[in-house]
């Protein structure tokens, strides 16, 4: 299948992808593609102009930086799985970039683009969530509780592109996904990150959008085990129901996810 | 239009093409070069995997203006003076393919794989073979050609 007619331009810095942003009727970022060209394929998308980000070397990086890991908004899924920085400090977070989409899709996509693509089903979201994390554009900083706003929506706004995201290195995290057996997406994934202050839950594929669940955290910040959280009933209201699993199911597969999650993190 | 250069299996070429066109466009119908095939339109099947720049991409999820200027091997790249590559051989050697349309798409995730050491177990290669759908051989035969390829070229790589 063959996309709209669009025009292809290469960005050989940020300020360079600012400037052609600009200078564009409705220009999209192509980061790794892994989405956006398979969307423009199918004719769903139709953006005058791609901006291509995903060989900018200033985008590309992974370093600690103090307490936190930044990885640059360029990095694709594989660095981040293979990476020794990555395995020293939140080895979950390899564990989880290993278990996106397949080695093909990995060697593409982008910390960056599954961010701002904001998939109900992502895994990247629920990481950047739970860990609290910061994303930094071109203009500002954005909070992770402050920057996935609903399905396939995000606080960025028009011209601001993702730059890297600082992850605060957690003390234990772990990332269990329950997959559709078919796409192998997650109809259920739990990242669960402990710091000294506390712990963080956040939960991806069950709904609309990435989201915490503050009950469990509460109950893990007072008991880290299994246990504490294995009364609390995950709500189906405003869980997504489909011919893969109805709202109800994925309630249950959130609360399974979680605990596998939590006994994986402590172990 | 724009003129697109990379090099395709060791020689380079360029073609003026619409900024739109598929990398596996370009290297089917520009390049003539047909061994990568096209299966689902959907970038799930993995019929078009190719190398570019040494790693295993799906050629129907990147547009060629892309892998301007970039090495990009396929299929057809693989055999070295009338010789198939080892995996190509092992693939004829334990039938892994009945009708073949897959099978190139298949070799190139499968030397991706073994490249990154990640052929290990008949458990590993069909975590790696994810993107790669076959929908003759059951992928058990598939499977043992990998193992069996992965096997040949350790030991080739300890015999020199």
């Amino acid at each position: 299948m063959i996309p709209y007619a669009f025009n292809y331009k290469k960005a050989k810095s940020v300020a360079e992808a600012e400037a052609l942003l600009k200078d564009a009727a409705e220009a999209k970022l192509l980061a790794g593609g892994q989405t956006l060209i398979a969307t423009m394929k199918m004719r769903l998308a139709s953006p005058s102009d791609l901006i291509d980000i995903s060989q900018i070397p200033e985008l590309q990086f992974i370093r600690k930086d103090g307490a936190a890991l930044v990885i640059g908004a360029a990095t694709r899924h594989a660095d981040v799985a293979e990476s020794k920085e990555v395995e020293n400090t939140i080895p979950a977070l390899g564990a989880l970039a290993q278990m996106i989409g397949d080695p093909a899709v990995r060697h593409m996509g982008t910390i960056g683009g599954s961010l701002a693509n904001n998939d109900p089903a992502a895994d990247y979201p629920a990481a950047v969530l739970a860990l609290g994390a910061t994303i930094r554009t071109n203009r500002r900083s954005i909070a992770a509780d402050d920057f996935f706003t609903g399905m396939f929506s995000t606080a960025l706004k028009d011209g601001e592109i993702i730059t890297e995201v600082s992850i605060p290195i957690p003390e234990r995290a772990a990332y269990e996904k329950f997959r559709n057996p078919a796409s192998r997406y997650a109809m259920a994934g739990v990242f669960i990150a402990k710091t000294k202050e506390r712990v963080r839950v956040a939960v991806t594929g069950s709904g609309p959008c990435v989201f915490r669940h503050p009950e469990m955290e509460a109950a893990l910040t007072r008991n880290f085990s299994p246990e504490a959280i294995k009364d609390i009933a995950v709500d189906a209201n405003n869980l997504n129901s489909d011919i893969h699993a109805s709202a109800e199911y994925r309630a249950h597969l959130t609360g399974v996810m979680a605990r596998r999650a939590v006994q994986s993190a402590a172990a | 239009m724009s003129v697109v250069s990379m090099t395709v299996n060791g020689k380079k070429v360029s073609a003026d093409v619409e900024d739109r066109t598929l990398l596996v466009y370009y290297l089917r119908e520009n390049l003539r070069l047909t061994g990568t095939h096209i299966g689902c339109d959907t970038s799930q099947c993995g019929a078009c995997v190719v190398h570019l720049n040494g790693k295993a991409v799906k050629s129907c999820t990147i547009f060629a203006a892309q892998a301007a200027d970039a090495e990009v091997t396929t299929i057809e790249g693989l055999a070295r003076d009338g010789r198939l590559h080892p995996v190509q051989d092992a693939f004829r050697d334990n039938h892994g393919l009945q009708c073949g349309f897959c099978t190139p798409g298949m070799i190139m995730t499968a030397i991706d794989m073994i490249r990154r050491g990640k052929a290990t177990d008949r458990d590993s290669i069909r975590h790696e073979l994810e993107g790669n759908i076959c929908r003759c051989t059951g992928y058990h035969n598939i499977v043992s050609a990998i193992e069996d390829a992965s096997r040949r070229m350790a030991m080739a790589e300890a015999a020199e």
